[in-house]
């Protein structure tokens, strides 16, 4: 058990990419962190250099209190599980999960008693003496986990563990996983692409792109508090809705209608009047207005053309479309659109579409034109140059500690606001 | 149905010498011409092959030198594939094209300076005197089969050996190295088929029962008196010399079995 300290932590090949850039964060003794970001982040590169596969060319690594950077995996004693779980092929379960413990020389009784209990935790009893080959996906998947248990490690670090698992049984380990972090009380990394288990499963989240961590904070502060309008699409789904939006005296002009800002957001705005910025409406902030209620003066409501309704029971996502004549130009967007691919949420970061997610109990019907309702107090306005969040708090209630063990020094120091026209805003420095 | 009839030509074709071969073995002297393939079992001529001293020497020898020429080829190759193929160094190119290079030139090119340098530091005639040509001989072959079997190794198998605590030779001889077994099994064979079938060097370098190998010792076969032809024996001996090899594959073709790294990861 302890504390990883990474203190402006920076990786850079050869040929002068920086795969992680200045990256400072402190996880407390018994935290559960979640590095996460789109596919080539550098959040692997992250995890390997904590877990001494990869150099680092810059910066300081503490475990505990002692500075690692150059020690051999083998010398820091953390645990990892890797996306395709590297098992040994040629060894038993067993063996496999005794390999550790019988390379530091323990008895035979002490590593067979350590494999049985984490047999037992992980369910695995039964498979003790088959091969890997023999074994499910979701059995292998908790070999591996099995073998970073029985060390017993300060840390466990797990890079992208349940990817390769099927939907149905990624949602049945997620849950496995965080019990057994719960139980074991184990620092724990764990890097994911998957913003869903990156809400789910940590007490704080580290968004990352090109390098550069972007937010560090609670899965809620993250959600709530975006910092910026990369964190702002890439936490949630269905994603953030993005429209160009004009301040004008004490109203924002949308495509979807003129919507008044409270007037501690107001406040925050100053400067900005006439410019295009970026609005960032969350789809839950939408509903049915015939359904608000007395929540009405907090928002606007508008007409819309409702083009899809996707009716999950619980929920009920109303697809449509605005036209605008401003066009929104976010490097950001770009990225996030790039990211999610043609994947589960179409929308995220694409102009024009916009997903509300209303009551079930709404009678909007498919082609017709509904009238709908905006909550002003969850409207989000970001610079479309560096992609700062303009409406929430600058002090940034997102980068403080989680409140996880004591210490309750902010790991992230909040950035001033990065002028450079194509860095990102959220550099630490 | 084509496959089969194709299957059966190339054992027709391949197996009909070795089978002639054999029943010659099984001949008396006064059968060699007697015009029949076949003329009954007949040990005469595998007694007279064991009762020769010349040839349980020769065999001897040839054991001796292959085994230990495949042993110390297979891991000096296992190190140099491991290091070739996971490794970036300078000279990486230069080592692999050198190693090319080796196995390009005939061994025929270079037996007779090889035969005065022999003489000269005085290896002529002794077993490392043969070990040290097959060994340089087979080295190439063998790294480039190995490091085509390291490299389907997946890197994160060492790198959790890594992090389980292994040192670098660990996670070489404890994973790697098991893994794999099916490529080195096979590098094996055939640097032991190529030092047990060399003739050229071994009818060069050797003069007596000392280092002699059993292809060498069969061109001084004579027969029981100068007007006889050694054939019989002769063939006895192939066979006897085409026993161990017949083995050996049979042995080792357990362990070349694919699908050994199977379940490593998630396929």
């Amino acid at each position: 058990m302890a504390q990883i300290t990474l203190d402006r932590l920076t990786k850079r090949y050869p040929d002068g990419f920086e795969a992680v850039r200045d990256m400072s964060l402190e996880i407390q003794d018994g935290e559960f962190v979640i590095l996460v970001g789109p596919s080539g982040c550098g959040k692997s590169t992250a995890l390997r250099m904590i877990a001494g596969l990869e150099d680092i060319t810059e910066g300081e690594l503490r475990i505990g209190d002692e500075v690692v950077n150059d020690r051999a995996p083998k010398d820091r004693d953390i645990a990892m599980v890797f996306q395709n779980y590297a098992l040994y092929p040629h060894m038993t379960v067993r063996e496999n999960m005794g390999f550790a413990l019988k390379l530091r020389g323990a008895p035979k009784e002490e590593i067979d008693k350590k494999v049985e209990e984490a047999a037992r935790i992980l369910d695995l009893q039964a498979h003790l003496d088959r091969k890997p080959s023999q074994l499910s996906g979701g059995q292998r998947q908790r070999v591996a986990m099995g073998r970073a248990i029985v060390r017993d490690p300060s840390a466990f670090l797990m890079d992208e563990p349940l990817s390769n698992l099927d939907a149905k049984l990624r949602v049945q380990m997620r849950t496995e996983v965080s019990r057994i972090q719960k139980n074991l009380g184990t620092t724990t990394i764990y890097v994911t692409h998957d913003q869903t288990e990156a809400m789910t499963l940590g007490d704080r989240v580290a968004v990352m792109r090109s390098g550069m961590l972007q937010q560090v904070g609670s899965p809620m502060e993250l959600y709530n508090h975006p910092l910026n309008l990369f964190v702002a699409g890439f936490i949630g789904s269905p994603a953030m809705n993005f429209m160009p939006a004009t301040v004008e005296g004490e109203v924002v002009k949308l495509p979807i209608g003129d919507v008044r800002l409270p007037d501690e957001v107001h406040g925050r705005l100053g400067g900005t009047e006439g410019k295009t910025l970026i609005a960032g409406i969350r789809p839950e902030n939408f509903e049915d207005a015939s359904l608000v209620g007395d929540a009405r003066e907090r928002g606007s409501t508008f007409r819309a053309h409702i083009e899809v309704l996707e009716s999950l029971g619980s929920e009920l996502y109303a697809h449509f479309t605005v036209a605008s004549d401003q066009q929104i130009e976010s490097q950001e967007l770009r990225e996030l659109a790039e990211d999610v691919g043609g994947g589960e949420v179409p929308m995220a970061g694409e102009e024009g579409r916009i997903v509300a997610r209303l009551d079930p109990a709404s009678s909007v019907r498919v082609g017709q034109e509904s009238e709908l309702w905006v909550d002003a107090t969850r409207v989000h306005l970001f610079d479309p140059e560096d992609g700062r969040n303009l409406t929430t708090d600058a002090k940034g209630p997102s980068a403080v500690n989680g409140g996880q063990g004591g210490g309750g020094r902010d790991p992230e120091a909040e950035p001033p606001p990065n002028d450079g026209a194509q860095a990102p805003p959220a550099e630490p420095s | 149905m084509l496959w089969t009839i194709g299957i059966m030509v190339v054992l027709l074709y391949a197996l009909i010498p070795v089978v002639w071969i054999a029943a010659l073995s099984l001949k008396t002297p006064g059968q060699i011409i007697d015009r029949k393939f076949f003329s009954g079992f007949h040990f005469d001529n595998y007694d007279a092959v064991f009762s020769d001293d010349t040839f349980i020497a020769a065999l001897i020898n040839s054991i001796g030198i292959a085994s230990i020429a495949t042993l110390i080829s297979i891991v000096l190759a296992a190190m140099a594939a491991y290091a070739t193929s996971r490794l970036n160094f300078s000279g990486k190119a230069l080592i692999l094209s050198g190693a090319l290079a080796v196995a390009m030139f005939p061994p025929i090119s270079i037996v007779g300076s090889l035969f005065d340098m022999w003489r000269a530091i005085g290896l002529y005639d002794t077993w490392p005197g043969l070990i040290i040509p097959y060994m340089t001989f087979t080295l190439p072959l063998a790294i480039y089969t190995l490091s085509a079997f390291f490299r389907e190794i997946p890197w994160e198998l060492e790198q959790a050996a890594q992090v389980d605590g292994a040192t670098p030779f660990q996670a070489f001889r404890k994973i790697i190295v098991p893994l794999a077994a099916p490529g080195v099994f096979t590098a094996a064979i055939l640097v032991f088929i190529f030092a047990w079938n060399d003739f050229i060097f071994a009818n060069t370098l050797t003069s007596t029962d000392n280092a002699r190998t059993v292809p060498a010792a069969l061109a001084f076969f004579t027969g029981a008196s100068q007007f006889e032809q050694p054939i019989g024996a002769v063939c006895a001996a192939s066979v006897v010399v085409t026993i161990p090899i017949i083995i050996m594959v049979l042995i080792f073709q357990r362990r070349i079995v694919a699908g050994l790294t199977a379940g490593a990861v998630k396929g």
